[in-house]
């Protein structure tokens, strides 16, 4: 052994030494880098592990039922489906240490903020035209936000017909009555589906605002024997909401 | 004899560290009652549904500590205002500053509506594909995650992605985007967006359920996705999508 030892170069056992101390060091700096870096299996597993410790800040509504009683009365009403922290704010803190307010707006932005008419809104959602609706007074002095009702019991036509009516809230047809233009059997009360309401089936009859010799003045005038043609004025304008460019 | 020691102990250290570091990391990965693989997850959104609220974009940010300024988002809503020429304008809302954002006279409108975007978790992703890194990654059950450590902030995926759903996260300078709020579904829980939009305008649930209101909502209406000849094959699909929206 030790002959064969001295039969190798000298030369040559310098250039091992220094190759056994590099190959050491590599071995030693990898085993030092994370395995997560390494094999992409484990960094997936230990960026999901890292996803799922992330902290839930929104606790979901069941939680708040267990303590406050107005769960029980927006389970009805028409604000039914919102969660609680969609107007409280994330509120995981508040379940765990009451001590943590979550969020009370009672200013009219945090209900206009759903509520303020925008015509990119779907139709027949409820909005409001602010300039008209009570201007400076809270929402909440006349709506209770968990039991959201109009402050008088829906009569007449929208106890139905809730859609139309708050279409025509925002619409240049405001200040019409329905009865304006539908007259209403008290018969189609009771049976709605035999009995209909009347609605207008000629252009003559829009005519008595809109006809350029109708003696109200503020309406947009057209005239009747020229515009749209074999049309009725229904087929283009949507009468409760008509547009007004 | 003394180096020699040295030198075996010192292997045997790190083999050992080697073995219970990777063990320890290999247990722990995920929840224990929740298997990832039984699960495939996806979202539906009913546009004609959509008031433009903004609710879901503030809860996603509280809820994933996304920077609070009004240039990073993992869900935002977009308004579409087709005009009577058939220009196409696209706002992104912000409904802090003005819920209205609108720039175009309504008169010149023909017609408006409200866009909610995330990412579409795409089933063949153009993000993972473009990391030069391997950072980004689809789970099994179909979310694409992306590792803030091994991630190198080259920007490429947020180049890739057609939906520009990714962003450039500016506290840990790694691209970042929507998770479908990956902590809180392995527990059973809705995302942020879907739980506080009060319309209930997105829907989530898990794609290969028999009885989930995501199977239910691909029933009941006519489905389209964003970009579809792109083959992207988004697992976010869109009810009454109007055929301007990109």
């Amino acid at each position: 052994m030790k002959r064969l030892l001295q039969k190798i170069p000298d030369s040559l056992l310098r250039v091992g030494s220094v190759f056994i101390v590099f190959i050491t060091v590599v071995l030693l700096i990898r085993s030092l880098i994370p395995a997560s870096l390494k094999n992409s299996e484990e960094h997936r597993n230990a960026t999901v592990e890292r996803e799922v410790a992330h902290p839930v800040k929104h606790a979901g509504s069941e939680v708040c039922a267990d303590c406050h009683e107005q769960y029980e009365l927006k389970k009805t009403g028409y604000h039914k489906n919102l969660a609680c922290e969609t107007c409280h704010g994330a509120a995981q803190a508040h379940s765990e240490d009451q001590e943590i307010k979550p969020v009370l707006n009672r200013k009219r932005e945090a209900c206009t903020l759903c509520h303020l008419f925008n015509p990119s809104r779907p139709t027949g959602f409820p909005q409001i035209n602010p300039v008209v609706h009570n201007p400076g007074k809270q929402c909440i002095t006349c709506h209770n936000p968990h039991d959201p009702k109009p402050p008088r019991v829906p009569k007449d036509c929208q106890a139905c017909h809730e859609q139309i009516e708050r279409t025509k809230a925002v619409s240049p047809h405001v200040q019409l009555d329905c009865t304006t233009c539908h007259t209403v059997n008290e018969q189609h009360k009771i049976t709605p589906r035999v009995v209909k309401a009347n609605i207008p089936n000629d252009r003559t009859f829009c005519g008595k605002c809109h006809a350029n010799d109708s003696k109200i003045k503020e309406t947009p005038k057209v005239d009747l024997s020229t515009h749209g043609e074999k049309y009725l004025c229904w087929e283009c304008h949507y009468p409760h909401m008509p547009e007004v460019n | 004899m003394e180096r020699r020691r040295f030198f075996g102990k010192g292997f045997t250290l790190l083999a050992q560290y080697g073995l219970i570091s990777s063990v320890f990391k290999r247990a722990s990965a995920e929840p224990k009652d929740y298997d990832a693989s039984k699960h495939y997850y996806g979202m539906g959104i009913q546009v004609n549904k959509c008031i433009g609220c903004g609710k879901c974009m503030e809860a996603c940010k509280e809820e994933n500590g996304v920077s609070k300024e009004p240039f990073y988002f993992r869900t935002w809503v977009e308004r579409y205002s087709i005009k009577k020429d058939g220009e196409v304008i696209v706002q992104s809302i912000d409904p802090r500053i003005d819920t209205l954002g609108n720039t175009v006279s309504e008169k010149d409108v023909m017609r408006s509506f409200f866009v909610p975007k995330l990412c579409n978790q795409c089933d063949h992703p153009p993000c993972v594909q473009v990391c030069p890194v391997g950072a980004t990654f689809k789970t099994d059950d179909g979310v694409i995650l992306v590792d803030s450590e091994r991630c190198i902030g080259c920007r490429y995926c947020i180049q890739a992605c057609p939906y520009g759903a990714r962003y450039l996260n500016p506290e840990t300078s790694t691209a970042d985007k929507c998770t479908f709020c990956y902590h809180r579904i392995t527990k059973g829980m809705l995302p942020a967006c879907v739980e506080v939009c009060p319309t209930q305008a997105r829907i989530f649930g898990d794609t290969r359920s028999t009885a989930s209101p995501l199977t239910r909502f691909k029933r009941m209406f006519k489905l389209h996705v964003l970009k579809p000849s792109l083959n992207t094959d988004p697992k976010v699909q869109y009810a009454d999508l109007d055929g301007e929206v990109r």
